[in-house]
């Protein structure tokens, strides 16, 4: 019996994830909307705010405070709204009823989808960082690695939320929820705009979003050359509540 | 050490709810009543009913995709449910909805598949076999029917399984393809491998099945070779209808109690009711009386879907 259960013609689980990895990334970069949404808006982003004084204040030069705030877009294009949406119609198709018949399984699909979120921020930010130093940019070197952690912990917080909305709504409704979250949260949730810029009364509010504390942590940063553990915390929670909730919450079909 | 009379899959006593449904009050609705059923390698086992009549939630149930309320399945030996990649391995499954993603080609799809096992089926054969390449500049999107058919097979395949789930596997198929994935069905068979299949057409199951399972309203109502289903009770009371074609407009003898004489076209003639040899004598002593010899006549066999049709009306509410 214990034969029986040992018999298996699966390869092994690192090799089953990073295929489909690989799988899921070129199916996000294959997708024309999720590229505009990835790489053309941080872009057009990027250069609005270098170039007009939206953001005077929050540093001696306007290309340094547009950028982190920028790198923060890319991880809400990618983990929460390019996931979300791609999940979502994934769900009404059957695919995630097709892979989990095969040895992928729920976990591998999952993880096949983390490697993606991660290897397309990746690119996200080797491209927005080339485009930010040709216009001059100068980061806090002391900013660099923190900024790293934020991007990550942003990116399982965005995720785990980019699922939970993918599992229990409609994929049209997923559709209209995460672009609208993505225009919301960058125009006044804290990501390109720091939130000492918002009306005092809103700011407690805002201060609880996890597109706040990452575009507020990657400012202080990449700024100034601070570590906010406020921030870690806070994304951390969001990202286990997220976590927590889609585990509960996900219909598979 | 495999001995051939352990079964592949084991189901037992499986029960299933959905709902709530807003139509009945919100009350839950029993789709599954103590389905019990087995699959044997080297056999095509079928199951059988209408559309809704239960087919592929049992399919769902027995390969771990959803979870039934009562009930138990062993499929090789083991529990389908949660994460087990070892088990996927060995079986391979053919949705009805084929959840095939629709920005993918079909080759690349099928390779992709194909990667996750250590010992995949001869995939370029299978393309060649099941002619993907014909449709393989398109997008999964832009197929027929019965072209995703063919790749949702060709993903069942992929992992060369030793049980393969196939739901309405022959749906939307053209004449050529449907040869062809019966070919497929049947050399899988031959191999030796298990094969569960759901279809609601009698014609496919008569020619596939080793063994049938007709399912109505979640219910197993009648089991058996197709051999057995269409001599089941035969003797008891069965009527075997006789149709002959002859002259038009014949005038036609009283029948003997119990048969009804028709002409139903011109030239057409139908006799029901004949249960006994002496039936025929009666209606061929007729044809000798007047000097009737008929164009055609047959005897028409009892089919699956005679007995189909017959246990899914004892089934109605009386």
């Amino acid at each position: 019996m214990s034969q029986t259960i040992a018999k298996s013609n699966a390869v092994s689980t690192p090799k089953r994830i990073a295929l489909q990895g690989k799988y899921e990334t070129i199916m996000m970069l294959s997708n024309g909307e999720q590229l505009v949404l990835a790489v053309v808006l941080p872009i057009i982003a990027l250069f609005g705010l270098t170039f007009t004084d939206l953001l005077e204040g929050v540093a001696p030069r306007s290309i340094d405070a547009a950028v982190p705030g920028v790198l923060a877009l890319c991880v809400i294009s990618t983990a929460f709204t390019g996931q979300g949406i791609g999940t979502g119609f994934d769900r009404r198709y059957g695919v995630l009823r097709m892979f989990s018949t095969t040895p992928l399984g729920k976990t591998g699909l999952i993880f096949g989808k983390v490697i993606a979120v991660l290897t397309v921020l990746a690119i996200q930010v080797v491209l927005i960082t080339l485009v930010a130093l040709l216009l001059g940019w100068e980061p806090n070197l002391f900013g660099i690695l923190p900024a790293i952690l934020f991007l990550l912990l942003g990116a399982a917080a965005f995720t785990a939320l980019g699922l939970l909305i993918a599992g229990t709504v409609r994929p049209e409704a997923t559709l209209a929820i995460t672009n609208l979250a993505w225009i919301l949260l960058a125009g006044v949730g804290g990501v390109l705009f720091p939130l000492s810029m918002a009306p005092h009364w809103i700011q407690p509010t805002l201060d609880a979003l996890p597109s706040a504390a990452l575009g507020d942590a990657m400012r202080s940063a990449l700024i100034e050359g601070r570590f906010s553990i406020a921030s870690v915390i806070f994304l951390v929670l969001w990202a286990a509540a997220g976590s927590f909730a889609a585990i509960k919450l996900f219909k598979w079909n | 050490m495999v001995s051939s009379v352990t079964p592949s899959l084991i189901i037992n006593e499986l029960s299933k709810d959905l709902g709530p449904v807003p139509a009945l009050n919100n009350r839950m609705l029993r789709v599954l009543d103590s389905v019990s059923l087995k699959a044997f390698p080297g056999q095509v086992t079928t199951l059988l009913g209408s559309n809704g009549a239960g087919k592929s939630t049992t399919l769902a149930c027995a390969q771990g995709l959803m979870r039934p309320v009562g009930g138990t399945v062993q499929l090789l030996g083991q529990d389908p449910y949660g994460d087990n990649p070892a088990l996927r391995s060995r079986v391979g499954v053919m949705l009805q909805d084929g959840g095939l993603p629709p920005s993918m080609r079909p080759v690349p799809l099928l390779r992709h598949v194909a990667a996750m096992y250590k010992n995949p089926i001869d995939i370029d054969a299978l393309i060649v076999r099941l002619d993907l390449e014909s449709f393989g500049s398109r997008t999964i999107r832009r197929l027929s029917g019965g072209q995703k058919q063919r790749v949702a097979l060709a993903l069942a395949l992929a992992g060369d399984p030793e049980v393969l789930f196939l739901d309405e596997p022959s749906a939307g198929l053209d004449p050529q393809s449907r040869q062809v994935v019966f070919d497929l069905i049947s050399e899988q068979r031959d191999a030796g491998k298990a094969i569960v299949l759901t279809t609601h057409l009698m014609d496919d199951a008569q020619r596939l099945s080793d063994y049938v399972y007709i399912i109505d309203k979640g219910r197993t109502v009648a089991q058996g070779t197709v051999a057995e289903l269409t001599t089941l009770a035969a003797a008891e009371h069965e009527t075997r209808p006789v149709g002959f074609g002859a002259a038009p407009g014949l005038t036609l003898p009283q029948p003997p109690a119990g048969l009804h004489l028709s002409e139903t076209t011109p030239g057409e003639y139908h006799l029901t009711g004949v249960s006994t040899a002496e039936h025929l004598h009666w209606l061929t002593s007729w044809w000798a009386r007047e000097g009737i010899l008929p164009k055609h006549m047959n005897l028409q066999a009892r089919s699956l879907e005679d007995v189909f049709l017959e246990f899914a009306q004892k089934e109605e509410p009386a």
